[in-house]
């Protein structure tokens, strides 16, 4: 059973997405805000932070959570959605750093 | 100041919570106190670790380090809430018998007070990485206003606090013959509820990447991150839109739980009376 785990974790390698799609966070503001993918195919977000704290992408909807430290990166997959709206934020700045991804 | 609260107090209630039913768990266990915060003073200063080392943390794995460590530290409190739930079941019964036999106690207890202990420590850490990052963020900003808000913050893990309060209080009115019972179906909806956040980190990590379909919404009835979202979150796992893995894996974990218990809960019964030393 374990072994089947592991071979099930590991021989499945990482699923990529063909371009990451580029995201900016700046003065706690998402660049740009909507982010528009391919319905029911996998994505890539690569989000990069260039403010001096970390923030959290953070998405119900899309089932992410995702701590990005201050001036680094981070890599976020979302799965092959169905066509619709999935908003999106910044947890520790809620306020002004608000988004959406169009999945069509 | 409220809006840091409210932040603060999101990320702190599945903390508090798990403190609120492991306290409940081990009533009349000694030393529980000081495993319990044996829990949460380790999940802290993991909490920190993790916090100053996000980036590098996130690094690891080809970007999916920060996914693998989530649902690793998960995995790891479900086995020990697994571990807790059958050795209860197991001897639970002649820990009651033998209450008064306090030798006897300390050593039954301190057995899955250990397993206990790592569960709240890695509440602790998971949530309270975060936290740190969160109210480090506001303090660097300086200014009245990130004092205002580092306050806010403080409140919100008092609140945290409460909540762990209200939860052991709210469970120790349950009689206790029947709060063994209620313990232990908690401490299984716990587990179920964290095998499927598991799935979730590890696919979106890209591992596991099967059943990833929603397989309903109901998200316009109750957001899983407002605070009653996050409480049914942390209590019974609930999701707003959970996908097939998810539901595979917290199904599989009841399930497991359960037979396992009545597996030696039935080899105990059946087989020679004798007495655990």
């Amino acid at each position: 059973m374990k072994k089947l785990i592991l071979a099930l974790l590991f021989a499945v390698t990482p699923a990529l997405a063909a371009e990451p799609i580029v995201v900016h966070l700046k003065g706690h503001k998402f660049y740009p805000s909507t982010i528009k993918v391919k319905a029911n195919q996998p994505s890539m977000i690569t989000l990069f932070n260039d403010d001096a704290t970390a923030d959290e992408f953070d998405s119900p909807s899309l089932k992410v959570e995702k701590v990005v430290g201050g001036h680094s990166k981070g890599n976020i997959r979302l799965r092959a959605l169905p066509p619709g709206k999935y908003p999106f934020m910044g947890e520790f700045h809620a306020s002004t750093a608000q988004g959406v991804v169009i999945a069509e | 100041m409220i809006s840091a609260l409210l932040i603060v107090f999101r990320e702190v209630i599945e903390a508090g919570l798990i403190v609120g039913i492991v306290l409940a768990a081990t009533t009349g266990v000694p030393l529980r106190g000081r495993a319990v915060a044996l829990g949460v003073g380790g999940g802290l200063l993991g909490a920190c670790l993790v916090a100053a080392f996000a980036g590098e943390l996130a690094n690891l794995f080809e970007g999916s380090g920060q996914e693998l460590f989530n649902a690793a530290i998960l995995l790891l409190a479900v086995a020990m809430l697994t571990w807790h739930n059958v050795w209860m079941a197991s001897h639970g019964r002649e820990m009651a018998r033998e209450l008064k036999a306090a030798g006897h106690q300390v050593v039954t207890g301190e057995r899955t007070l250990t397993a206990l202990a790592i569960v709240v420590g890695v509440a602790v850490l998971r949530e309270g990485s975060e936290v740190v990052l969160f109210l480090y963020g506001i303090a660097a900003q300086g200014g009245t206003t990130a004092t205002a808000m580092v306050a806010g913050g403080g409140l919100g893990l008092v609140a945290g606090g409460l909540m762990s309060g209200l939860m052991y209080f709210g469970l120790l009115t349950i009689p206790a013959g029947k709060l063994f019972g209620v313990t232990s179906g908690l401490i299984t909806l716990l587990a179920a509820g964290m095998a499927a956040q598991a799935v979730i980190f590890l696919q979106n990590g890209g591992w596991l990447l099967y059943f990833t379909g929603t397989l309903w919404d109901t998200g316009w009835l109750l957001k899983e991150d407002s605070i009653s979202g996050k409480l049914l979150h942390t209590l019974v796992g609930y999701s707003q839109a959970p996908n097939g893995a998810q539901l595979i894996a917290y199904l599989a974990t009841i399930v497991g739980i359960v037979l396992l218990m009545k597996m030696v809960n039935q080899r105990h019964q059946t087989g020679p009376r004798v007495k655990h030393a």
